[in-house]
């Protein structure tokens, strides 16, 4: 292909990922309570009512608390592992790689309904832990990778001149391991942050009734009518996302870390 | 300090603590599942113990094998379509600048993260009447009036193609940046044309990595939950939507399990294909 045919067909699947993102922050501006596109008049009092109107609001806060602590469980899941499989080589270290990864390479609603049963029985069903606890377990394969990554990186002869020079292992942990893996850790974090904020299927089977996430509250307002708040949510997702994702690439090495992210034969 | 295997108990202990959360909240749940999968349904409470093969007799049955038809028909067209333009998308990222590049990324996995719920509320507003698509076709004198167009199945196509957009290019990124820049320069030096050389050259070189993101991205596709019920009509509804249904509003768990347990199957199936395609090309490289 020339130039130009590689531009028009970059430029093509730029439009085609654009479009609905476009309309819905075009709709989001309605002046009135109507699904229109190009939008008539112009208002941003949805995104207020985003903050203002209770049941929003109430949303909001469930939907942050969990992002905020599951992915926190993930991270704190995910580096012990991470550390002991790369620290000690061990025959089953295939095996717990393994099962960290699992949760997310399969269809999802078979995690959730796992799920589901879990907390039935622990009499948890319709609880914010239960919620917090199966995004961690769910996402945990995020920080997972990207922290073997980040030890992977490391050289390890930096470590063995540390040890040379009478570091025992904790101060090797403290001084050389931890300040290397930090940026890792905090990229594992933000991945399992927004996708938490964005899950939908394993939050509404565990809790769906009583703990209303955002992304379940759209659904449910999806079901009984259209209101603009829906898009403006829609928005400031996006632009969450944009913004969390534009700062790891900004403060790390996003190809590299998307360059074995998925590739099996690294890890 | 090279990898060394572990010589005193207090070297597991940073095991300890994954371990336990992993086996509690993660195999024990899925033991539950497959246990449950073989219970008796109880109406009005949720089931109780027993061994049956009732709940999987049931896929012997119509309306289990349309739904199962649809669903691999779905997942199946949706990842070619994805496969189809994210395999020449990310080779063009992969030679862009840096720069470039990262922007490309940032953007890309900003859509990867969207909920599905987003997407098919976004889709389904492209596809409406008075805010869709349709309309610009009305402003340019093609159509008479606006239309909707969802829902319908190619909405729901289109729909799960872009939800798998994002993640085949992320599947296929690290095989494409890793792929020697000379090779496609070698046969363009021997007098082959651009798309030449991109069909000859790079599509066979990546033949293995090209059929590993269609598995990938069909079993993800397989996971739609959200989409068939938005864009789709009732025929158009997935397993996955069969499961979630039995399970929330029929409270059937045991029928619920063992379409769940069939379903990763399935999946587990196509995983272990594709992590063999991956040991068949080490050598190679």
């Amino acid at each position: 292909m020339n130039q130009a045919g590689r531009r028009l067909f970059m430029g093509i699947v730029l439009l085609a990922l654009m479009a609905p993102l476009v309309v819905v922050a075009g709709v989001s501006v309605n002046a009135k309570k109507e699904l229109l596109f190009p939008p008539r008049g112009f208002s941003l009092g949805w995104y207020l009512e985003l903050l203002t109107q209770a049941d929003w609001l109430n949303a909001v806060r469930n939907s942050l608390i969990i992002a905020v602590l599951s992915a926190l469980l993930a991270v704190s899941i995910a580096f012990p592992l991470g550390y002991f499989l790369w620290r000690y080589k061990v025959w089953y270290a295939r095996v717990l790689f393994t099962l960290g990864v699992a949760p997310f390479m399969l269809p999802p609603v078979i995690t959730a309904l796992g799920f589901l049963l879990f907390w039935v029985n622990a009499g948890l069903y319709g609880n914010m832990i239960a919620t917090i606890i199966s995004h961690a377990i769910f996402f945990v394969t995020l920080p997972l990778v990207t922290i073997s990554l980040g030890l992977e990186s490391i050289d390890r002869q930096i470590i063995e001149a540390s040890r040379m020079l009478g570091a025992d292992d904790r101060t090797v942990f403290r001084t050389v391991i931890l300040p290397m893996v930090r940026p890792y850790l905090i990229s594992g974090y933000a991945f399992a942050f927004v996708l938490s904020l964005n899950e939908y299927i394993v939050a509404y089977m565990v809790a769906g009734f009583t703990v209303e996430t955002l992304p379940i509250k759209i659904f449910n307002s999806l079901r009984y009518g259209y209101t603009p708040v829906m898009a403006s949510v829609a928005v400031v997702f996006v632009l969450v996302a944009i913004l969390v994702f534009g700062l790891i690439a900004r403060f790390g090495d996003l190809p590299k870390l998307l360059g074995a992210w998925s590739s099996r034969e690294t890890t | 300090m090279s990898a060394e295997k572990p010589r005193s108990p207090a070297q597991y202990a940073p095991l300890l603590y994954p371990a336990l959360m992993l086996s509690v909240f993660f195999i024990i749940p899925f033991g539950t599942m497959l246990a449950v999968s073989f219970f008796h349904r109880v109406e009005g409470a949720f089931y109780e113990p027993s061994f049956e093969l009732s709940n999987y007799a049931r896929f012997i049955s119509p309306f289990f094998g349309r739904a199962l038809g649809f669903s691999l028909l779905l997942a199946g067209a949706a990842a070619i379509v994805a496969v189809t333009i994210a395999f020449p998308f990310t080779y063009m990222l992969t030679r862009m600048r840096r720069r470039h590049q990262v922007r490309w990324l940032v953007f890309i996995l900003a859509v990867l993260s969207l909920s599905e719920v987003i997407i098919g509320f976004a889709w389904a507003t492209l596809m409406s009447r008075s805010a869709g698509l349709s309309n610009i076709l009305v402003w340019a004198g093609v159509l008479e009036q606006a239309q909707a167009w969802s829902p319908s199945f190619p909405a729901l196509l289109i729909g799960l193609s872009y939800v798998g957009f994002p993640y085949t290019v992320l599947v296929l990124y690290p095989a494409l940046s890793r792929l020697d820049p000379e090779l496609p320069e070698a046969s363009r030096m021997l007098g082959a044309s651009p798309l030449r050389s991109f069909f000859r050259v790079v599509v066979p070189v990546l033949r293995t990595s090209i059929i590993s993101a269609l598995i990938m991205v069909f079993v993800f596709n397989l996971g739609a939950y959200v989409l068939p019920q938005v864009l789709g009509k009732p025929q158009h509804w997935t397993l996955s939507v069969l499961i979630t249904d039995q399970a929330i509003f029929q409270s059937n768990l045991p029928f619920a399990s063992a379409m769940a347990i069939f379903l990763m199957m399935v999946s587990l199936a196509l995983v272990g294909v594709t992590l063999m395609l991956g040991q068949e090309r080490r050598p190679a490289r």
